[in-house]
């Protein structure tokens, strides 16, 4: 777990809410937290690069610009697990990939242009790999956005 | 919330496409980060911001912020839960987990029987395994008889995560 001092955690809980869209976003959300806007980019600079932030920018919506989400399983042998992992991660279109304990042991979020490339792609990823997928895309959104607090 | 969906897509023009890949990695960390991207895509920073403003109006952006590593802040246990839950229930019930307030994604995604009997997926972030199988408790009453089995699956490893990126260059 990440060291982090309360100047830290006020950032990490205020920069998960919206940016505002303006010339200079940065120092409107340091005024907020009582600090300059040097000390504010310098520790998020610092956040991201000790991935307590794995990102930070526009969140885009893949299916609002014309692309297409899904979820894809996978029941990977352990003794291939490294070598496929390397395999998926390769493809771009792979956003996030997690390693879950349960016989479907890996699980990765395809991300791509356009809805026909998801079946493109596992059919890639099946063929590279050897390796069944099993394409879980959405079918209904009951979905509440997670604010996770830093230092509670 | 930031619920666009069933929507079609929007049209972006070349600008459009070029701010989105010039910034799907992130947005510049200099006080003027938009006059980075501005002087990246070809076009002023007001056109930039314009845009900007335009792609979250239109739902495009769902918002511009941090996405935190569950790890480094502690949320140790990150469960996927999985339901077989009734067909004909499962939009309802769905609705009423989705707005419980440790979870922070709730879909409903096709079975893959016999491998895979489950159809609602609620994401749920715990300090610790106890924390969540309390949060996991409170799902499964609210479920009750309308849930046959369900399992969790802790993530254990990142082995990825960029969010999205486009691959190709501008189509326009």
């Amino acid at each position: 777990m990440a060291e982090l001092d309360a100047i830290d955690c006020a950032i990490v809980n205020r920069l998960q809410d919206d940016l505002p869209v303006c010339e200079r976003p940065y120092a409107e959300v340091a005024a907020e937290l009582g600090i300059d806007e040097a000390e504010l980019l310098s520790r998020l600079q610092r956040l991201l690069d000790e991935r307590v932030l794995t990102r930070f920018g526009p969140l885009y919506d893949a299916e609002r610009l014309g692309g297409a989400f899904s979820l894809v399983a996978m029941s990977v042998p352990e003794d291939r697990f490294e070598e496929v992992a390397e395999r998926v991660n390769a493809f771009p279109e792979v956003a996030h990939n997690y390693r879950r304990d349960h016989d479907f042991n890996m699980w990765f979020v395809l991300a791509t242009e356009t809805p026909e490339d998801i079946a493109r792609v596992n059919a890639e990823i099946a063929t590279c790999t050897g390796l069944p997928v099993y394409d879980m895309p959405k079918e209904a959104e009951y979905h509440l956005r997670l604010k996770l607090e830093a230092c509670p | 919330m930031n619920a666009v969906p069933e929507q079609l897509p929007l049209e972006l023009d070349a600008l459009d496409r070029r701010i989105v890949l010039a910034t799907q990695q992130g947005l510049p960390l200099d006080p003027r980060p938009y006059a980075v991207v501005a002087a990246q895509v070809g076009a002023s920073e007001a056109e930039v911001l314009q845009r900007i403003e335009r792609l979250r109006a239109r739902g495009a952006i769902r918002r511009i912020g941090a996405v935190p590593n569950h790890y480094t802040l502690g949320y140790r246990a990150n469960g996927m839960t999985v339901w077989d839950v009734d067909d004909d229930r499962v939009d309802e019930l769905g609705r009423r987990i989705g707005a419980l307030d440790f979870v922070s994604h709730c879909y409903r995604r096709p079975r893959h029987r016999p491998h895979w009997p489950y159809n609602l997926f609620a994401m749920v972030h715990g300090r610790d395994r106890e924390e969540a199988e309390r949060q996991i408790a409170v799902i499964a009453d609210l479920l009750g008889d309308a849930c046959r089995s369900h399992d969790v699956l802790y993530s254990t490893r990142i082995l990825k995560k960029t969010g999205l990126r486009f691959a190709g260059p501008d189509r326009d």
